[in-house]
């Protein structure tokens, strides 16, 4: 019940001032936004296990030599098919080399091959896009051609072309190339084709921009988050052919140790000295998947209707 | 005589084909425009109205030249523009710049404001040095009612409405005479649609300004516009004065459109008209009077002959046969 002096207190004061509202204490607790690679690894967990890993496989295939390796190509026929030991860490295959300094060593060719094929089928597929996306006359012929390399399957359409041509690795490089070319040249044409009818591509047609700007100012810039999504994935299917091809003896040759290669060699020795083929199989496994999450990564991040964490 | 309008569209004509097989065999052509003509004078308001599919952003997108008229012809300050090589043509796009209806896709994401407006700026040479450029930006910026700030940043940190602003700056960088609105208002909020309405306003006001103005919307339409084009299945059927186009329709498609209009006052009785059926596909469109499927006054000659658009009454034109013939209920 109201007293008459506070009544009159309330009244004393000034009408026009309201009293502040109250601090109201925090319902939710003061938010932390995680900064630097804390943050990084926190708002894309995929991309950061894909892109340690990745970069773990880098400094191995370029620190090779400084690994605790021998020379991968020599052979000590008194130390065949050794267990995996203090002397040779991943044990020896049957011509007595050094497993561990082969699969470090095959690091650089599956890299090697993973990116070239990746920049190469991408910078190619892009332009065979393009062009067939804004030259309406090329896009029937370009792109029946694109679904008849497709309709062959990528590791047969390799291995048919490396049977054209002597093993190297810029040959292995440039048959992987071809197969995967369609499929990169294919996803532009389509992101073309969507992006020319875009309203703004309309406006810069009515301000006057020519199209050869329209395509490097509008057109291009919005087809790299798509085009890298694909190229990372390219780029772990280069190293999964590469290592079949070099298996089946149609891709590196057998002088250069490469993971396919390697387990090539074992292969007639699994049951009895699996190890010749599990450390090949684990390093390829292991990028393959770190690509791959890279991949995942990317194409989540890229896309900006998912919502990110903070 | 007067001197030509700013803008003439003279028996405009749009098909575009369906393409199926393996060749590309051309099986059906979609008759979005069928001989369209109509004029705007400089400073003016000029509203198409119509539903969805009626050809009338066609209508604009062919005035801008995005894409080549099956027949008809365009003509700019008295100027042929819709035959002449792009090379010819690009200068002459100043003139007429366009403000699209999606404030989110008409806007490139991947460049800044300042990008975004400069382009215009840049292609037409309107700016003598980087000086005279910024000073361009900032009135631009001012004009539209941005802060200044802006044009350093990125697409996606924008409203709709703030979106839709740059976009409108973009068309008046290139300090045209005529702004195609292709249904600039319809993906805004209320009370945005009525801020970029009053903006586009004042702009005319200021500059002189022509606009055709793409709606679908006649209480926006009746607000912003002096003069009412009225679309049905890619042929004009009635042109006219707003006012009497309001207030004496002639053609029965305009009456039925009218009546769906919400009048805010319970007491009046509403005497909507339905239209049965559907718009018909303008894949096939009907014989003669492309509406006579839905008329409810149609008669044999509908079915057989093409109305012409003839004037009716002063400054007001309409497609329709029974117009002489029968006096519609005025409302």
């Amino acid at each position: 019940m109201n007293t008459p002096a506070s009544m009159h207190d309330r009244a004393a004061q000034p009408r026009t001032a309201f009293p502040a509202a109250p601090a109201l204490g925090d319902v939710l607790p003061p938010m932390r936004v995680r900064t630097g690679v804390a943050g990084f690894a926190y708002r894309y967990p995929t991309m950061a296990i894909g892109l340690v890993l990745l970069a773990l496989m880098l400094l191995i295939a370029i620190f090779a030599p400084y690994l605790g390796t021998v020379d991968p190509t020599a052979l000590a026929p008194a130390k065949r098919t050794r267990e995996p030991s203090a002397e040779f860490w991943f044990g020896s295959d049957a011509f007595g080399r050094d497993v561990y300094s082969r699969v470090l060593y095959g690091a650089r060719v599956s890299l090697a091959v993973g990116f070239a094929v990746a920049i190469l089928a991408s910078l190619i597929g892009l332009l065979i896009g393009t062009v067939s996306g804004f030259v309406r006359a090329l896009d029937g012929v370009v792109m029946r051609v694109m679904d008849g390399l497709m309709s062959i399957p990528p590791i047969l359409l390799a291995i048919a072309l490396m049977a054209l041509t002597r093993a190297s690795v810029q040959n292995v490089i440039l048959a992987i190339t071809i197969a995967e070319i369609p499929r990169v040249a294919r996803l532009v044409r389509g992101v073309v084709l969507s992006l020319r009818e875009q309203p703004y591509v309309d406006a810069a047609i009515a301000a006057g921009t020519s199209t050869p700007v329209i395509i490097l100012r509008h057109i291009l810039p919005n087809t790299i988050a798509p085009l890298t999504v694909q190229a990372t994935y390219i780029c772990g299917s280069a190293m999964i052919i590469e290592s079949i091809l070099s298996f089946i003896g149609a891709g590196t040759p057998p002088i250069i140790p490469s993971w396919g290669n390697i387990m090539a060699d074992g292969r007639t020795l699994w049951q009895v000295k699996p190890y010749i083929i599990v450390f090949p199989a684990i390093f390829l496994s292991m990028t393959v998947l770190a690509v791959n999450l890279l991949g995942d990564g990317l194409r989540d991040a890229l896309d900006p209707r998912m919502a990110k964490r903070v | 005589m007067s001197a030509a309008p700013l803008l003439e569209v003279r028996n405009q004509t749009k098909h575009f084909p369906m393409q199926t097989g393996l060749f590309g065999r051309v099986s059906a052509k979609v008759h979005a425009v069928n001989g369209v003509s109509f004029t705007v004078d400089r400073g003016e308001t000029v509203a198409i109205v119509g539903e969805s599919g009626c050809g009338k952003s066609t209508v604009g997108k062919a005035i801008l030249r995005l894409f080549d008229l099956t027949d008809g012809e365009v003509l700019l300050d008295g100027r042929r523009i819709d035959n002449l090589p792009t090379r010819v043509l690009r200068p002459l796009r100043r003139k007429v710049q366009v403000v699209f209806q999606d404030p989110f896709s008409s806007l490139n994401p991947r460049l800044r404001v300042r990008d975004i407006l400069a382009e215009p700026i840049r292609n037409f040479g309107l700016a003598s040095s980087s000086q005279d450029l910024e000073r361009r930006l900032v009135s631009l910026m001012e004009k539209v009612r941005l802060p200044v700030d802006s044009l350093g940043r990125w697409p996606h940190e924008f409203s709709g409405g703030q979106r839709q602003r740059i976009g409108i700056a973009r068309a008046l960088a290139a300090e045209p005479d005529l702004i195609i609105c292709d249904e600039a208002v319809s993906a805004l909020d209320v009370s945005v649609k009525a801020q970029i309405i009053n903006l586009l306003q004042d702009l005319q006001r200021e500059l002189g300004l022509a606009l055709l103005f793409i709606s679908h919307d006649l209480a926006i339409v009746e607000h912003i516009s002096q003069r009412i084009i009225v679309m049905y299945l890619g042929r004009i059927v009635e042109q006219a004065d707003k006012r009497t186009l309001f207030l004496s329709p002639s053609h029965p498609y305009t009456e039925a459109l009218l009546s769906a209009v919400p009048v805010p006052d319970p007491t009046v009785a509403s005497r909507r008209i339905i239209l049965t059926g559907d718009v018909p596909s303008p894949v096939k469109p009907p014989s003669g009077c492309f509406f006579h499927t839905r008329c409810p006054h149609a008669e044999a000659r509908c079915r057989a002959e093409v109305p012409a658009l003839v004037e009716v009454a002063p400054r007001q034109f309409a497609a329709c046969h029974l117009r002489a013939a029968m006096a519609l209920p005025a409302p």
